[in-house]
């Protein structure tokens, strides 16, 4: 998140501690960690998180880290949050990313952000 | 007269509802539900495929799948199990155990594709060849010197963490290139367990890594982190040549090479280092990364479409109880 050089709150890995309200709309990414079969694939605070509901609805999309030597549950969160939030996920990408992720995500970033904000006009328009 | 009184400390039974570091039982909790053995994967259905290869192309697959049983045997005898005396925690040993004995279930897995699909005379002349092969042999020397007792023990586990996440793909490129021209799909499947498998391996032996590296001194860490780079380099010299002998035969050579370039700056990261292979030369052939993860790849590039059609994903079961909505 350092390397990509844009506004981001951090959702804390332990429980004790406070857990951040979303400041506006945002784009969550998330690391993976689901077993075999694809199960427990979103981290339990990302869930606390989500689970409150003035989180969720500014959530525009998701971007999500795995490995892809887990096979067809490759960065499985980024589906799961997907599914369950409805929302797009955006972007997969391996470990910490590469120079090349990065910049990807930070074009792909800026332009969705475009498209959400033209889109929101053409609603308050209507 | 001299009495010797040796003071031993207690034997000590492992608890785990005492937990020192909480990603032991994350991970024990992974690697024994991902346990499995070759009898789950219907090998037999690959017999017809098999036949499709020409004599050269099955010569090189047993070759293949022999140096790999080669290194999870390394890995089964002397690899996991020179890691337990520096574990950090019982719970630590406890998840090597299993380690270890998941590479003897993948070092016998390939002979079971063995005495499905080969004859017997072709498996022994490939056993006899990985004793002869001075590439092959030439890296299981570097590894296993590592892994003599007096090495230090965070250099122990930058040669595993380099077998686990470096050193198998020469050997996965060829299943999984099969896999993509819709050959041996189900030895593929085979393969793809063994990866799942290596990928916590190398990942959890890079977590102990980090965090014992991070109790040395600025100089002891630079020391460490200069001998993990040359030591890559020194086996990634002898990848190249393993796959140059193996690979030249049909034209694949420089394809497997980007794969490795991509795998090693994987093994770099586990360890908590930058990758050291520029990405030009890390992009691995799509077909590959695709047979390596099936449909992961679908509608997940947003950003190089026009932005303009969602996708959102379909139903997934998600069984988990923490959700709310
Ligand atoms: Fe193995
Ligand atoms: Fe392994």
């Amino acid at each position: 998140m350092e390397r990509l050089g844009l506004p981001a709150v951090r959702i804390p890995a332990r429980a004790s501690e406070p857990m951040p309200a979303a400041p506006g709309p945002f784009v969550l990414v998330t690391p993976t960690y689901a077993d075999g079969e694809g199960r427990g694939a979103v981290h339990k605070q990302v869930i606390r998180f989500l689970n409150q509901e003035s989180n969720r609805a500014q959530l525009k999309g998701v971007i999500a880290s795995g490995n892809r030597n887990f096979g067809i549950y490759f960065a499985h969160a980024g589906a799961v949050i997907a599914a369950k939030c409805q929302c797009p996920c955006l972007y997969k990408f391996e470990l910490a990313g590469t120079n090349n992720d990065i910049e990807r995500v930070r074009k792909g970033l800026e332009l969705f952000w475009q498209h959400q904000h033209s889109t929101n006009h053409r609603l308050q328009k209507a | 007269m001299t009495i010797h009184s040796t003071i031993e400390p207690a034997a000590r039974a492992v608890n785990w509802n005492r937990l020192q570091d909480e990603k032991d039982l994350e991970i024990w909790n992974r690697l024994t539900s991902n346990f499995w053995l070759p009898e789950k994967v219907p090998l037999s259905n690959d017999i017809q495929s098999w036949a499709t290869l020409t004599p050269d192309e099955q010569k090189l697959t047993i070759r293949v799948f022999t140096g790999l049983t080669l290194l999870d045997t390394i890995q089964n005898t002397v690899g996991a199990p020179t890691l337990m005396p520096d574990a950090l925690t019982p719970h630590e040993e406890a998840v090597l155990t299993n380690i270890a004995f998941m590479e003897a279930v993948h070092a016998r897995s390939y002979s079971s594709v063995f005495s499905t699909l080969c004859r017997t005379a072709e498996v022994d002349e490939a056993f006899r060849w990985s004793e002869e092969n001075e590439h092959l042999q030439g890296k299981s020397r570097l590894i296993l010197k590592e892994y003599r007792a007096a090495s230090h023990p965070l250099k122990k586990k930058i040669a595993s963490v380099f077998l686990e996440s470096f050193l198998f793909y020469s050997g996965f490129y060829l299943p999984m290139h099969w896999s993509s021209r819709a050959k041996l799909t189900n030895t593929a499947d085979l393969i793809r367990l063994i990866i799942r498998d290596e990928a916590v391996h190398g990942y959890y032996i890079g977590y102990k890594f980090q965090k014992s590296l991070a109790q040395l001194s600025e100089s002891e860490q630079a020391d460490i982190k200069d001998f993990a780079f040359s030591l890559l380099l020194d086996l990634y010299d002898l990848e190249v040549k393993y796959t140059e002998d193996l690979y030249d035969g049909i034209g694949l050579t420089e394809d497997v090479k980007h794969f490795l370039h991509y795998n090693a700056n994987k093994a770099l990261q586990n360890l908590g280092y930058e990758g050291l292979f520029p990405e030009n030369i890390c992009q691995v052939n799509p077909a590959i990364m695709a047979s390596l993860s099936p449909n992961a790849d679908e509608n997940h590039d947003f950003f190089s479409g026009s932005g303009s059609s969602y996708v959102i994903g379909k139903a997934i079961a998600t069984e988990d109880e923490d959700w709310d909505f």
